[in-house]
Formats: structure tokens, sequence, C-alpha cells
């Protein structure tokens, strides 16, 4: 069973999904659009921590399974007339679907040459969605996605959000910390003995990969309804890079640490930050400026790069 | 594919592969070298690249001298970037994970986009094709009609392979490629012979930096330099350079061919397909052969 959570993450936890709930009293459309910005890349990023801080495998194409789902969602509501519903279950199956076909030729492979084969396919999946004009508008975009009435508006949108990012989180929580999450933690810190004592080693990063890749597909799919459309930009390589750094950036090792990672970047690229410029804080603003003048990209990297060199143990 | 029936189609066709694919060469070739001997996958090739585009431009546009000093300039400022990157932020990292690595140098990947967008802002710039070269020129072959090819593009034809043979006996026939050959097998050892070994990481970090500057330098004419076009061509860098497999320059040289076939032949067999048929190549070469086409199974991997 889950071990229980301390009761001081708890309190922080309770408080902050709170203060989420709360959020849209402010009635400013800035903050409840930041919040929706962020809560997408939180589990854009979660998703990806299963893959490198639980099994150890670091994929460089993450970003191909967000754009998959994005892709999907938007392509179904709009073109389609799906139900929301159906649409977006699609969307998160056909992201499943290709994590798994991916997965399976990538975990064939270990280390560097794992993370060249999954920006590999990444980049094979980014160049379809550019060069299909047809169904996903090329390097136009896919524009105008009919969004459902019932969450057209920015607050209920925004709930819908929350939502379905809390439950996902909650699923990827459960996840990492049952024994599957045991055995990813033994996977990662030594493949050979995690063979010896009977873990099929495949098969766990398989799963991990798999389950990194739904989720992923969610946050695809609620950023092409917020966004109104799905841009081949989320399915560059710079996207994966940047949601790599977003959990590096939070501390791998931790759960919620790319959490709170994505939710810096994000609050970085947004606000113009001036930090002291001492090593590490100065590439941190001048990422984040870099960024910030190119549009739909966000980061930087302030202070100390999470948690590295990595701790001995899991969470 | 009746147009690849052609003969004068397609030997446009072949030239226009080899034209790219040697211009892509040299810039590969630098993160080969880089790679081989620092054993650091540089990310921030493609913005050396760009680097060597925007030098030229400004060579040839603001100070209104010739292209070839263009390219000059070009080696020279990024032989000079080079120092200070390596001996400022790679030396640090050397024994760090490749993660880390990877990491440090697409951080570097933004802050140099963010540095070239203040020096030279974000407009598309054009550098025109250096004098005698901006014509066309008939190549003597003819088939229904004469073949009539951009001069320019001969050239870096010709240029490649130039550059390709002078590293070649760089490496192999001086006292100082010798020596970077060594750092690629132990450096431990080589250090403990008395060869100062940063000095030849310094070095050969600075040959592979001037390579992407030449090789953005040359590109420039074609390419018009502009924000961006660093986070493309370094995944083109990678492609070839894993296709061919990390080592050696001829299995770089072979790479670079390779993908300037499959992407130029890709185009016309399926129009737009340049970049898929590349990327399957990519997929197809890790799947099969992580090591490369060309390449050895690393002992234990």
């Amino acid at each position: 069973m889950p071990r229980a959570i301390s009761s001081g993450k708890l309190v922080a936890l309770v408080v902050v999904l709170a203060l989420l709930a709360l959020a849209p009293l402010t009635g400013s459309h800035y903050v409840i659009d930041l919040a929706t910005e962020i809560l997408i890349y939180v589990l854009f990023a979660l998703s990806l921590n299963v893959l490198i801080g639980w099994s150890g495998n670091v994929s460089f194409g993450h970003a191909a399974y967000f754009a998959i789902g994005g892709y999907t969602n938007a392509i179904l509501l709009t073109t389609y007339e799906w139900p929301l519903a159906l649409a977006m279950l699609a969307a998160v199956v056909l992201s499943m679907i290709c994590a798994g076909i991916v997965a399976w030729f990538c975990t064939r492979l270990t280390d560097i040459y794992f993370a060249m084969l999954t920006l590999a396919f990444a980049m094979f999946i980014w160049a379809i969605a550019f060069k299909w004009r047809d169904v996903t508008g090329g390097d136009d975009g896919f524009v105008g996605v009919a969004v459902p009435a019932l969450i057209s508006t920015r607050v209920p949108f925004y709930y819908f959000t929350l939502a379905v990012v809390t439950v996902s989180s909650a699923i990827l929580w459960l996840i990492c910390h049952s024994p599957f999450g045991k055995t990813l933690v033994a996977v990662r810190e030594n493949m050979t003995r995690a063979g010896f004592v009977g873990v099929n080693t495949r098969l766990v990063r398989w799963t991990a990969f798999v389950i990194a890749g739904t989720f992923a597909g969610i946050a695809g799919a609620i950023l092409a309804m917020y966004n109104r459309g799905f841009y081949t930009e989320s399915a560059f390589w710079t996207e994966s890079a940047q949601v790599l750094i977003m959990s590096l950036l939070g501390g791998i090792y931790s759960f919620f640490g790319p959490a709170i990672g994505a939710a810096t970047l994000y609050l970085l690229e947004r606000g113009s930050i001036s930090t002291p410029s001492t090593g590490p804080s100065c590439w941190g603003s001048s990422c984040s400026r870099s960024f910030s003048s190119c549009p739909r990209a966000s980061s930087g990297w302030p202070g100390k790069c999470g948690r590295w060199p990595p701790r001995a143990g899991a969470e | 594919m009746n147009m690849l029936a052609d003969p004068n189609f397609f030997t446009i066709q072949v030239l226009n592969s080899l034209s790219l694919g040697m211009n892509l060469f040299i810039i590969a070739a630098g993160l080969s070298l880089i790679f081989g001997v620092l054993r650091v996958i540089n990310f921030a090739h493609g913005a050396f690249y760009m680097f060597g585009a925007y030098i030229t431009y400004s060579v040839t546009h603001t100070w209104g001298l010739s292209f070839w000093w263009g390219v000059v300039g070009a080696a020279a400022g990024l032989a000079l970037l080079a120092v200070l990157v390596e001996r400022g932020l790679f030396r640090f990292i050397y024994t760090q994970e490749h993660l880390m690595q990877l990491l440090l140098t697409f951080a570097l990947v933004l802050i140099l986009g963010d540095v070239a967008k203040m020096i030279w802002g974000t407009d598309q710039y054009s550098v025109s094709y250096p004098e005698g070269l901006d014509g066309a020129t008939h190549l003597g072959i003819e088939f229904a009609y004469p073949v009539i090819y951009p001069s320019y593009r001969l050239a870096l034809g010709v240029i490649g392979p130039v550059i390709f043979i002078s590293l070649w006996l760089v490496i192999e026939k001086t006292r100082w490629g010798r020596l970077a050959k060594a750092a690629t097998q132990d450096r431990e050892m080589l250090a403990a012979l008395g060869i100062n070994v940063p000095l030849i990481y310094t070095a050969v970090f600075i040959v592979g930096a001037a390579l992407a500057g030449v090789g953005g330098a040359l590109a420039s004419p074609i390419n018009s330099p502009t924000p961006g076009m660093d986070a493309t061509v370094i995944v083109d860098c990678f492609v070839i350079v894993i296709i061919g497999g990390l080592g050696s320059l001829w299995v770089t040289f072979l790479g670079a061919l390779i993908y300037g076939v499959v992407f130029n032949f890709g185009s016309v067999i399926v129009p737009n397909g340049q970049d898929v048929f590349a990327f399957l190549l990519l997929m197809l070469v890790l799947m099969m052969r992580p090591w490369g086409l060309f390449g050895q199974p690393e002992g234990a991997r």
C-alpha cells in the first residue's frame, strides 16, 4: 500500500489545492489563465517524471505524446465534431498506443541511445504534423478548436483543468507509490540486479513509458482546448527539452518536484525577473528572457539545478 | 517517379544531395569531433552554426568586406567563442553524467539564441553569393538539354571534400591530430605521459566550433540567417552523426552523403516528405544498429 504522505506535505498540498480552487475568486483573467497554463504544464512534467525520475530513462521526445493528445483532441472535436468525453478519451488512448509502440522499440536501448531514439521518434511525429497540412494545419497550426459550450468560458474551463489535473496527478502519485513504483526505482538504481531478482526490466520500463505518454496526452488534450488550437512548436524537440528542464529544476527524485519546477519556470517566463547574476542564476534570467522573446515557449534555470547530483533514495 | 527517369533531373538531384550533404558535413564534422574527444553531445553546436551565418552577414554587409572574409570572420569569431565556452563552462561538466551535459548545452542554446537576438535582432537577413559564384555553370553534360547548375552549390560540393581531406590529414598525419585521437582512447594515460590534455580539449573544441561557424557562413547565401535556424540544423547533424556512427571522420562524411541523398530524393518521391524520410532513416538505424551504419558496437554498452 502507498506509504502515508508526511503531514507537512499533506498540509502544503491541501493549502495549494484550496488556493487553486479559490483562484477564480480573484476575478482576474490573468490569474485564471496563468493558473490554467501552469496546471497543464504541471501534469506534463509529472507525467515525464514517471519515466525519468522513477524508472531512470531520459526521454528527449516527450513532446510527441503531448502533441498526439493535443492534435487528436483538436481534430476529433472540430473536424469530426465528437463529444468532449469521447474525443478526449480517444486522444488519450491514441497517445497511449503511440507511446506503447515507440516504447517497444526504445526500451531495447538504454542511456544515450534510448534518449536519441525517443528524440528520433518525436521528430518523426513532428515532421508528420508539420507536413500533413490537410489534417493538422501544418506549420500554421490547427486553429479554431470547437470547445464544448459547457467549458468554453474561462472559469468553468479552469475548474475542468483543475479537476482533470488533480485526478491525473493523484493517479500518478498512486502509481509511483505502489509496489510497481518501487519496482521502477529498483530498475533505475540497478537494472542488472533488478533483473536478477526476477523483474522483467524491459516490461517495467515499457510500462513506465506508456504511463508517461498517456498522461502527457491528457495534458496535450487540455492545452489544445485552452489555446483553441494546437501548433507544431508543441511537438518540436525544444518542447521536450523544456519539460525536461522543468522536471530537473524541481527535482526528479521527488514526486512533486517537477510540479514545482513547471510552475516556477512558467512564472519566471511571465514575470520579468532580475536574479542576482551569479553562476547559474545568470543562465536562468537569460533563458527566460530568450524564451519570453520567442512566443509559445518558456523556460528558465534559476539557482541550482534541482536535486542534482541525485540523492541515494527515492522520494 | 517518372521524373527520376529524366537524366537531367536526376543529375540535378544528385548534385543537390551532394551540396546539401557537404554543407552539413562541415557542421556535423565539428559535432562529431567534439563528441569524439570531449564526450559531450553539444546541443549548442547549432547555435554556433547560426552565429557563423550572422557573423558572415555582418562582415559582408556592415563592414562591406568580401564573402570569403565573412567565412574567415565566422571561423575566427567561433574560435573565440569556443575558448570562452570551453574554459568557462564545459570544463566543469566533463565528469558529469551525459544528461547533465545535455542540459548544460541546452541552456547554452537558449543563452546564445538570446545573445544573437540582442546583437542582430529578429530580422531575416540575406547574404549575397560570393563574386564569381553567383551565376550558373554548364557542366558540359548534355542529355535532352545541357545540365546547368548554380555555381555556388557546385562550389559547396568541392569545399566539403577539401575540408574533409584537410581534416583527415591533420588528424592522421600531425602530432596534434594523433594527440587528439589518443585523447579519445584514454585520457588518463595521455595525461600520465605528460601531455596537457585540457589544452587538447580546448583545441579540439575550437576546431569543432570553427567548423560549425564555417558551415554557417557557407550556408548563409542559401539559408538566410534568421533566429531558429540553430534548432533545425542541430537535429540534421544528429541524424548524420548517428546514422554514420560516432567515431571517425569517414563515417560522418558518408553519413552526410546519405543524409543528402535521402533528404533530396525523399522530397522527390513524396513531395514535402524530406524531413519524414530523414527521421525515418534515423529511427531505423537506431533500432537496427544503434552504433551507426559504419560504426562498431562499444564493448559493454
